[in-house]
């Protein structure tokens, strides 16, 4: 009789220590989320520590979905075979007369740069990452890269595919970065509208769509208008392509951008020696000068 | 007779097979699947490997592991870190607790069940989401991503099934 009840009190014991450790785990999760509100350096080293670990596995795991992905890719475009060539020949034939008007026009802006004694851009550095990691969430539009600090990559720097902008870097660790895509949510680019120059912020917002926001001034922008990076901010060199104005209803303007998410296989992350996207940073606590010091002075 | 050291080690491994396999479900779901359209609303995996096991073996995906595996989720992700740590632990804790119910019923019972508690994690970690990031985030995808995961309920359901025929039979 007494063993049993020495059992039960066990058991209770038991029961009431799991119930703490459940309880004391939410606690942990809600301060989790408040101190990651907080922009601790921590939780961002954490972050990168975490998805550097795991860029080995995910980079294993990425590479047979992708011949997937191209075997998939190859069938639909073989039963597209005709169709295709009859666009591509209307296409060529409209790109050889751009060609024509680009070699004039080079040449033509190679002796006005020549006269005017332009200074060239500098050509900028770049590296080649792989996506990796991909999960798909309906709460945020990010990606793995295979590429970290020890390749060059810097927060802020802008991710592009081809030569059209994709989105910048937000975090980065050893050997892997998150990219975080035009689309989403805190995405907030500085563009303009590349005929009229009209200013505007390119904000996503979780749809493949991006939004075009605060555009300055009164003037009409029309659908079929190509949307390039601004040089606001000083974040990206003016002129990168983005993507072509979808749609103007009801005041609200959206863009749909030249590369679509699921295109992505490999992104170029370029370093032009600008400040690029960052965050607001929080200005530097001024030092405290004693009143001696001050008098000194 | 005690059992040899060959045999402990054996029970272990297998012991370690419902987190890995909640794990390598939250691996799979950060594929590059290279479809249109479908990264927005992924469905998710690692949520199905939670409730499944806090039915059969709660004892072997304790609340730290739906912890852990949350915060790996929202370190892959993006999502404010705790977010999707806290939505898999509250599933793995209400499962758990009401796994006597579960036990017998037929799968149509767990299907339903876990529309409930689906719709429930997702729609908290909609909310969370928005709180965290101060502004509405668009809900028609969280929606798609609801039904596509109600979707593969099955597939996944026996695909843990077998794992846990296969492994955790009689330890």
């Amino acid at each position: 009789m007494k063993q049993s009840g020495a059992v039960g009190r066990l058991a209770t014991l038991r029961l009431l220590a799991q119930r703490f450790a459940f309880v004391s785990l939410i606690i942990g999760a809600v301060a989790l989320m408040i101190v990651g509100k907080a922009d601790i350096l921590l939780i961002e080293r954490t972050r990168a520590v975490v998805a550097d670990a795991l860029s080995p596995i995910l980079d294993a795991m990425s590479r047979p979905a992708t011949t997937i992905a191209e075997v998939v890719e190859s069938v639909r475009e073989l039963a597209n075979l005709r169709a295709e060539n009859a666009r591509l020949k209307a296409e060529n034939q409209r790109l050889q007369h751009w060609q024509t008007l680009a070699r004039r026009l080079e040449s033509e802006n190679v002796v006005l740069h020549e006269q005017l004694n332009v200074i060239p851009d500098p050509d900028p550095a770049f590296v080649t990452a792989r996506v990796i990691g991909d999960l798909g969430s309906a709460f945020g539009h990010s990606m793995l890269l295979n590429a970290g600090a020890r390749d060059g990559v810097r927060k802020g720097q802008a991710v592009l595919a081809g030569e059209a902008l994709v989105g910048h870097v937000a975090e980065v660790g050893e050997r892997s970065s998150r990219l975080l895509l035009l689309t989403d949510i805190n995405a907030k680019i500085p563009v303009m509208v590349e005929s009229s120059r009209t200013r505007a912020i390119l904000s996503g917002d979780n749809k493949d769509r991006p939004k075009l926001n605060y555009v300055a001034g009164n003037s009409v922008i029309a659908v079929g208008e190509r949307v390039v990076t601004s040089a606001s901010g000083a974040a990206f060199p003016p002129g990168i392509p983005i993507g072509v104005v979808a749609s103007n209803s009801e005041g609200v303007i959206r863009v749909e951008p030249f590369v679509h998410r699921h295109e992505l296989e490999f992104v170029s992350i370029v370093d032009y020696g600008l400040g690029g996207i960052l965050p607001f940073e929080k200005p530097p606590v001024p030092e405290r000068r004693r009143r001696g010091a001050m008098v000194q002075e | 007779m005690k059992p040899s050291i060959w045999v402990n080690m054996d029970t272990w491994v297998r012991h370690l097979v419902p987190i890995s396999v909640t794990i390598f479900l939250l691996l799979l779901t950060a594929i590059p699947t290279h479809l249109p359209g479908f990264a927005g609303i992924a469905p998710v995996l690692p949520l199905m490997g939670v409730y499944y096991w806090a039915i059969y073996r709660p004892d072997l995906l304790p609340a730290w592991a739906a912890f852990l595996v949350g915060c790996l989720y929202d370190i892959m992700a993006g999502t404010p870190l705790g977010v999707n740590a806290l939505v898999l632990l509250l599933v793995q804790g209400v499962t758990a607790s009401q796994r006597k119910f579960f036990l017998g019923k037929s799968f149509m019972v767990a299907w339903w069940a876990f529309g409930l508690l689906a719709a429930g994690s997702i729609g908290l970690s909609w909310l969370l989401v928005v709180i965290l990031s101060h502004q509405v985030v668009d809900a028609l995808p969280v929606i798609f991503e609801y039904f596509l995961t109600m979707g593969l309920f099955p597939l996944l359901t026996w695909a843990l099934a077998r794992t846990q025929m296969a492994f955790l039979k009689d330890v």
